[in-house]
C-alpha cells in the first residue's frame, strides 16, 4: 500500500523545476528557437521550455490563462493586443527579427520559380497550394496578401489548403500532398526541408512587413529569468543563429537579400 | 452558425455509416462464427482505432497516402488527386476510424442470437446464407441500429484525423469540430459556443436512441 501511494505520487508530481521559463513561440520559429535556446541553457543553465503554434492561437491561450513567460509572435500585432489587455509588459516588446515569405516546391516539382515567380501557381500541374490559416496565423495573412499583391487570389483560392499554423502548412507540401506552398524562409532553410525542394522569396513589397515582436507575459511569476531570456535574442550570438534561418534582424531591415542565394 | 460546416459534417456522417453498415456485416459475420485460431488478431486489428491516437491515422493517411508512396500514386493516377485535402479523403479516413464502433455492436448482437435457431433452421434446409439474413439479421435489428448509429455519432465527432488531412477547405473538408476548433481560435466564442451546443444535443440525442433502443428493465428485481 505505502509503495504505491510513493509510486501515484511520483507519478502526479511535476519534474519542472521553478527554474525552467517556458515560451510559446510561432511555429515559424520552429526549427530556428530551440538553437537559440540551446546556446542560452549552455551558457546560463537555464532550462527553457518552447511551445509552438500559430501566434493567434497562442495569443488565445494566453487570454486563457496558459502558463507561459514569454511569448515570440510572428508579428507585432498580437503582442500589442496582449499589451493593451494588460496581459503583457509594455517595456519588454522586442521586435526580434523580421519575417520573411517564400513559395516552395518540392525537388521533383517541374515548376521554374526563379523564372515564374508567383504566378508558378497558375500551372495546371499545381493542384494544392498550402498556406497558413490566415485567421489565426500572421504567415497566412501573409500569403493571402502576397496572392492578392499579385493579382492571382481569385484564380487560386479554390485551391488552397489551409494549414493550423505555418509548420503544418510546411508539411503538407513537404510530404507531397500539396504541390506548392507558400511558407516562412525558416523553414525552407531548416535542414528537415533544405534539400527537399526549391524556393523563391516573396518580395518584400508584396505582403504587410512581419515585424516579429516578443513580449514578457504579466503572468509571469520568473519576471527576471524572462526579461533575461530577451536580453539575450539582442546579443550577436543569438542574431547569427536567426540570421542563418533567413530571419533578418530588426537593425538591417532595409538591406537585406544576400542570405537568399 | 456554419450551416455549410453543418451540412458537409452530417453528408460526412451518412456517407461512412451506411458504407459501414454494408462493410461492417461481412466483417462481423465472420468475427462472430469464424473459428480460425488467429481470429483474435483480426479482433484486435478491428478494435484499433478505439485505442490509437487519431493523430496516427492522419499520419499515416498523410504520408503513406500521400504521393511519395506506392499506393498514393496508384490513387492518384486513378482520380488525378491525393487523398489529403479532399471529401474522399475524409470517408477514407472516417470509415477506418470509426470502423469498430459499427462492426462490435454488429459482432455482439450475431453472438447473443440463440444458437437453437441456427440449428432448427439449419435442420430445416436453409443454407448458412439464408439463415443468416432470416434468422439472425431480423433479430439483431437493435445491434445494427446501434452500430449505425454509433458510427454516425463518432464520424460527427471526429476532430484529429480531420485536423491532420483536412487542410480546412470550406465546403469540402471544414467540419462542424474544426468550425468549433478556428472559432474558438480567433477568440469568436458566442459561434463556437452555438455549434457546440448544437454537437451536444445531437450527440445526446443519438445516444439516446442507442441507449434507449438496448435498455432492458429488470422485470425482477433480484435483491427484493
Amino acid at each position: 500500500m505505502n509503495k504505491l501511494l510513493l509510486l501515484f505520487l511520483l507519478l502526479t508530481t511535476s519534474l519542472a523545476t521553478a527554474q525552467q521559463i517556458t515560451v510559446a513561440a510561432a511555429a515559424d520559429m520552429s526549427a530556428a528557437l530551440p538553437q537559440v535556446a540551446e546556446a542560452y541553457t549552455k551558457k546560463t543553465g537555464q532550462a527553457v521550455k518552447l511551445s509552438f503554434g500559430a501566434s493567434g492561437n497562442l495569443t488565445n491561450q494566453i487570454r486563457n490563462g496558459a502558463p507561459f513567460d514569454v511569448f515570440f509572435s510572428a508579428d507585432e500585432e498580437y503582442p500589442q493586443q496582449l499589451i493593451v489587455e494588460g496581459l503583457a509588459s509594455k517595456d519588454t516588446l522586442y521586435r526580434y527579427a523580421v519575417g520573411r515569405l517564400v513559395l516552395w516546391v518540392p525537388n521533383d516539382s517541374p515548376l521554374d520559380l526563379s523564372k515564374l515567380g508567383m504566378n508558378a501557381l497558375l500551372d495546371p500541374s499545381v493542384k494544392k497550394i498550402s498556406i497558413a490559416n490566415p485567421a489565426t496565423a500572421p504567415y497566412g495573412r501573409a500569403a493571402a496578401s502576397a496572392l492578392r499583391h499579385f493579382g492571382i487570389y481569385d484564380q487560386v483560392s479554390s485551391r488552397l489548403v489551409v494549414g493550423e499554423n505555418i509548420s503544418q502548412a510546411a508539411q503538407f507540401v513537404e510530404s507531397g500532398n500539396a504541390q506548392a506552398g507558400i511558407l516562412a524562409l525558416s523553414h525552407a532553410l531548416a535542414p528537415a526541408m533544405k534539400n527537399e525542394g526549391r524556393c523563391w522569396e516573396v518580395p518584400l513589397d508584396a505582403y504587410p512587413t512581419l515585424n516579429q515582436a516578443a513580449v514578457v507575459l504579466s503572468k509571469s511569476k520568473q519576471q527576471d529569468a524572462a526579461r533575461k531570456f530577451l536580453q539575450f535574442l539582442r546579443t550577436p550570438e543569438a542574431t547569427t543563429l536567426l540570421t542563418h534561418y533567413g530571419f533578418t534582424p530588426p537593425a538591417e531591415k532595409n538591406s537585406m537579400g544576400e542570405i537568399m542565394k | 452558425m456554419n450551416w455549410e460546416a453543418f451540412w458537409l459534417t452530417v453528408r460526412l456522417a451518412a456517407i461512412v455509416s451506411m458504407l459501414l453498415v454494408a462493410i461492417g456485416i461481412p466483417i462481423a459475420y465472420w468475427l462472430t462464427y469464424s473459428r480460425w485460431r488467429w481470429k483474435f488478431l483480426v479482433e484486435a486489428a478491428v478494435a484499433l482505432p478505439i485505442v490509437l491516437p487519431p493523430t496516427v491515422l492522419g499520419f499515416y493517411l498523410l504520408v503513406a497516402l500521400g504521393s511519395r508512396s506506392p499506393l498514393g500514386r496508384w490513387w492518384q493516377a486513378l482520380t488525378g488527386h491525393t487523398l489529403a485535402f479532399t471529401f474522399e479523403g475524409l470517408v477514407i479516413g472516417s470509415l477506418l476510424y470509426s470502423l469498430p464502433f459499427a462492426v462490435q455492436p454488429f459482432a455482439a448482437s450475431f453472438g447473443a442470437v440463440d444458437r437453437k435457431l441456427l440449428h432448427a433452421s439449419a435442420s430445416l434446409g436453409q443454407s448458412p446464407v439464408q439463415t443468416f439474413r432470416r434468422i439472425v439479421l431480423p433479430l439483431s435489428k437493435a445491434g445494427l441500429i446501434t452500430g449505425f448509429a454509433l458510427s454516425f455519432a463518432h464520424t460527427l465527432g471526429e476532430f484529429g484525423v480531420v485536423l491532420m488531412v483536412g487542410g480546412n477547405i470550406p465546403g469540402v473538408t471544414r467540419t462542424l469540430s474544426i468550425d468549433i476548433y478556428d472559432q474558438v481560435q480567433t477568440a469568436n466564442y458566442s459561434s463556437a459556443n452555438q455549434t457546440a451546443l448544437l454537437m451536444l444535443i445531437i450527440s445526446f440525442l443519438v445516444l439516446s436512441i442507442v441507449y434507449g433502443l438496448n435498455q432492458r428493465p429488470w422485470t425482477v428485481n433480484p435483491w427484493q
